[in-house]
């Protein structure tokens, strides 16, 4: 009996259980590994896959065994090229040359234990710190939707697109086209017999020979093709992202001496969800960084987040310069804008009006949606008392004092929600 | 029946037709391959179960190799975590992945990967349908220790079972105890005691009486109220185990105190696993030599025959002969003897020592030296092992070939000291070892159960016996954890040094709280 079995249909992802348990079981680890990686991570590259790297002695799986560098060995190797009976030498470092042949391949490694988790699995563990609700996880991990359009018509295509309409009227104009001369022959040569008829019997050989010449010519009308390959009409769709506008989000943050590193890492989540969400509606996005202390500067990502100055805050030279930036580069219609702000509250007394008036003169009427982000355990401070008004007067801008990563939802809830509607 | 080497010589003449050699493989073109490769096993007398053949993808070779090469097995975390590394050596061209698996079952079930080439798939037969299936169904060990008739049935039942555990009981409490009794199932199996043969439908009836029964038996065991009549009796009586037992998970499923009759049933499913693997474990060396030998042997006289393509077996040797490579000890490639070199060139050297024999292997190997090869083929397959197919076999020419050279490596020395080498007064030293290096018991602990206080605090106590000095390593401490928590009362480990010192050298407790 022989059989051939082809497995290659069922049961794919046979191993996604195991797969699961294995994240279950070391949750800890692997979050802790996916928090170091969003901190090294530029905002865009926040949706892809992530390699994960936890320690090998966490995961092993003991088992009664020997210690391969005690007590007496003895061990066979191959290709002999020096030695004889009775050489000694000096035991090898970093236990080259222990090769026992069947040296478990699991567990003995120092190294850690590096896999690759799949971009949904990151983003998973990513919205999990977050504490978003389901609807908007699913919302926001969902590949960027392509629409097909309709683009008029093509000669090539499957045969699910065909378009019969079209091809059998293109056939039928073919038709017409091809036989058109020889019918007119036929009506010539038809008239003429009728007219030898009148005067010639039936089987005149002239009679004859135009009804052989009719015979034939309906014989070539007939061997046109009904349909031919070239006929055929192929609906044409073209892909267009769905969202084919583009967006512009501004990242405002305080740098002041007060502002630390794990102040610095929330505002990074809170820019990283914004920008996520942001991809999935627009095409095309630009990020603008402007970080402030007494004075604001645009730069890099890179010094966005790991360069530290120090003093006291100007809140409103971020604001200003926003508002300029705005005005250079993004003021024609077609730039969605948006706006996010964190900071530890702390700002110059008297600046902060100075704040609240740009923000809902200058600002507020031009961008989509602006949140801010006050990352602070204690009292609200008077930027947070200044921002209360603007939250009064345009809907479009929300605020949330943050102590922890599960804070940061709460201000987008509005701007997820009008997606969502 | 068994169809041992009839002494007929597969016939040379008539030339036969040319199978096409595209490199894509197709289901018609793999029927023609086996049909012709099938044929000449048949005409060299290879026995074997009926094969089933399978085309897999590589993620499901990736997924076969992580649930330990088995088609269906229970859920455990630790088949997630070789798949991840699998797939990432994988993807990252660090490895290719194997050829092949084959399934030591009957029908006995080789899985082809898409992704080979037609040559790799006929290679592929004629080593896994044909070497590995015939060594399955003839060597000793395979014949003792494991049921091809019943193994898929036993892994359905056994999956089926856990998972209905899992749901009772929990997935979290279900997957700590696997973790123990994988962490013991090198030490799960038996080394002499023939198993019984399962079925699966005695299997499900027996499990049901096996629960109430063994329950009432443990039970009697840890009896509490004292039966004055006994008494006596059970203070001459100290020593419970009468003899120490060397399977650590039958005596755990037989006696532990605490388990439920479901968290029996468990350790007899891992322990029934690592007993079906156990003889895997024993035959590296012969089991992988004999199928190379055979792929090697069946392509090229199908290619004698005229039925292969030039540029097939061009291909096909270039794979046999990565196969078979061995490095010597001072490459960076080197990882070790490699079985299926030290196997091959092992079986090569009986075939030449049967058909050529030189002075040297009549005085080394008057049984076989010039009789037919295939009678003695057959005997060695049969009836050996790693170990001892080794210390039979292995011939002086063959250690001089691989410059085969052994090294002594004492603790107790600062530098390491050369033994034997393939010269004349080496020879049996070397080959005794690289027997010795193959032999289970020397690699791995000897730990038996010792004694449990069964009058006392219920102490289990372990006994593992030194040889050669070696001691256990680190994560032995571990392991004991996982002991205890089977166990449910505090575990101890006792060395024996080889002047027979005992000294205790490590210790579980296990604090008695109201549990549950």
């Amino acid at each position: 009996m022989f059989r051939i079995v082809d497995r290659r249909f069922d049961s794919k992802k046979r191993s996604a259980v195991n797969r699961q348990r294995f994240f279950r079981r070391f949750k800890q680890q692997i979050r802790k590994s996916v928090s170091d990686a969003l901190n090294q991570r530029s905002i865009t590259d926040i949706d892809q896959g992530e390699s994960v790297s936890i320690p090998s002695k966490d995961l092993s799986e003991p088992s009664f065994g020997l210690d391969p560098s005690g007590g007496q060995w003895e061990r066979a190797y191959a290709g002999n090229d020096q030695f004889s009976t009775g050489d000694e030498f000096d035991r090898p470092q970093g236990g080259a040359g222990s090769g026992r042949g069947r040296a478990s391949n699991e567990g003995e490694s120092e190294d850690d234990f590096v896999f690759n988790l799949s971009r949904e699995e990151f983003l998973e563990i990513f919205f999990e710190d977050l504490a978003l609700p389901n609807l908007i996880k699913t919302q926001l991990a969902r590949i960027n939707q392509h629409k097909t359009v309709r683009a008029g018509h093509t000669s090539t295509g499957v045969p699910t697109n065909i378009n019969v309409v079209r091809s059998l009227r293109g056939a039928l104009g073919r038709r017409l086209a091809l036989g058109t001369p020889h019918r007119e022959k036929i009506r010539e040569l038809q008239a003429e017999l009728e007219r030898l008829l009148l005067t010639h019997s039936e089987t005149d050989p002239v009679v004859i020979d135009i009804k052989e010449q009719i015979s034939r010519l309906r014989t070539r009308i007939e061997a046109i093709p009904f349909i031919d390959s070239f006929d055929l009409r192929y609906n044409n769709r073209v892909k267009q992202p769905t969202p084919s506008t583009a967006a512009v989000m501004f990242c405002v943050m305080d740098v002041s001496g007060s502002m630390d590193e794990e102040k610095k890492q929330i505002a990074k989540r809170f820019f990283m969800l914004l920008y996520l969400f942001l991809q999935r509606t627009y095409d095309h996005i630009e990020l603008v960084f402007i970080r402030h202390h007494t004075v604001a500067r645009e730069v890099d990502e890179e010094d966005f987040f790991h360069s530290r100055e120090s003093g006291g805050t100007v809140v409103s030279s971020a604001l200003e310069m926003m508002r300029d930036i705005i005005h250079e580069r993004y003021s024609g219609g077609e730039w969605n804008i948006y706006g996010a702000q964190a900071s530890d509250g702390d700002n110059w007394e008297d600046d902060s009006p100075v704040c609240r008036n740009i923000l809902s003169s200058a600002i507020m009427p031009f961008v989509q949606y602006f949140a801010y982000i006050e990352i602070t355990p204690g009292e609200p401070q008077n930027l947070w008392r200044e921002y209360l008004h603007v939250g009064e007067t345009h809907s479009h801008f929300a605020m949330q004092r943050i102590e922890t990563l599960q804070d940061i939802y709460p201000v987008f809830r509005e701007l997820f929600r009008k997606k969502l509607a | 029946m068994s169809k041992v080497a009839k002494s007929k010589a597969p016939a040379k003449a008539p030339v036969r037709e040319r199978l096409p050699a595209p490199s894509d493989w197709s289901f018609e073109l793999i029927e023609q391959y086996h049909a012709e490769i099938a044929r000449v096993a048949e005409e060299y007398g290879l026995d074997t179960y009926p094969n089933q053949i399978e085309i897999i993808t590589a993620e499901q070779m990736m997924d076969a190799y992580a649930s330990v090469g088995m088609p269906i097995n229970y859920h455990h975390w630790s088949f997630g975590k070789h798949f991840l590394s699998t797939e990432k050596n994988y993807k990252r061209g660090h490895m290719g992945l194997a050829y092949e698996i084959v399934i030591n079952s009957n029908p006995c079930i080789s899985y082809l990967m898409e992704e080979n080439t037609m040559t790799m798939q006929a290679l592929v037969i004629a080593h896994a349908a044909y070497g590995h299936n015939s060594f399955f169904k003839g060597n000793y060990l395979f014949r003792t220790w494991t049921n091809a008739d019943a193994i898929i049935d036993y892994l359905v039942f056994a999956r089926h079972y856990i998972t209905e555990c899992e749901e009772r009981y929990g997935e979290e409490q279900v997957e700590l105890f696997l973790d123990s009794c994988h962490a013991l199932m090198n030490l799960g199996v038996d080394r002499y005691r023939r198993p019984p043969k399962l079925s699966i439908a005695e299997e499900k009836n027996r499990q049901r009486e096996r629960e109430a029964y063994m329950q009432s038996q443990v039970n009697d065991l840890w009896r509490t109220l004292p039966r004055a009549e006994e008494k006596k009796e059970a203070e001459e009586e100290e020593r419970y185990p009468p003899e120490p037992q060397e399977n650590l998970l039958y005596f755990i499923e037989k006696n532990a105190p605490r388990l439920e009759p479901w968290q029996r049933e468990i350790v007899r499913i891992v322990r029934k696993v690592a007993q079906y693997f156990y003889p895997q474990r024993q035959t590296q060396v012969m089991n992988e030599g004999w199928a190379t030998f055979w792929h090697y042997t069946l392509m090229n006289t199908l290619f004698d025959q005229g039925v292969l393509e030039d540029k097939l077996m061009i291909e096909f040797l270039k794979h046999h002969t990565n196969v078979v490579y061995q490095p010597p000890y001072n490459s960076p490639y080197y990882n070790g003897i490699n079985p299926y070199a030290l196997g091959f060139a092992m079986w090569c050297d009986i075939k030449r020592i049967c058909e050529t024999p030189t002075d040297e292997d009549r005085e080394w190997f008057p049984d076989i030296a010039g009789s037919d090869w295939r009678k003695a083929f057959d005997f060695a397959m049969r009836n050996f092992k790693d170990e001892s197919f080794i210390a039979q076999y292995l011939s002086p020419k063959l250690m001089r070939d691989l410059k085969i050279f052994a090294i002594q490596d004492d603790e107790q020395k600062p530098r390491l000291r050369v033994g034997a080498i393939h010269d004349e007064t080496g020879y049996r030293e070397l080959r005794r070892a690289l027997s010795d290096q193959y032999n289970l018991g020397n690699r791995e602990p000897n730990i038996q159960v010792h004694s449990v206080d069964i009058n006392g605090d219920r102490a289990l106590t372990l006994r593992h016996y030194k040889y050669k000095g070696r001691p256990l390593a680190e994560d032995s401490n571990e392991v004991l954890k996982h002991v205890a928590r089977l166990w449910s009362f505090t575990v101890k480990l006792e060395t024996q040094s080889e002047d027979g010192k005992v000294e205790l050298s490590q210790e579980c407790k296990i604090e008695r709280r109201r549990a549950r």
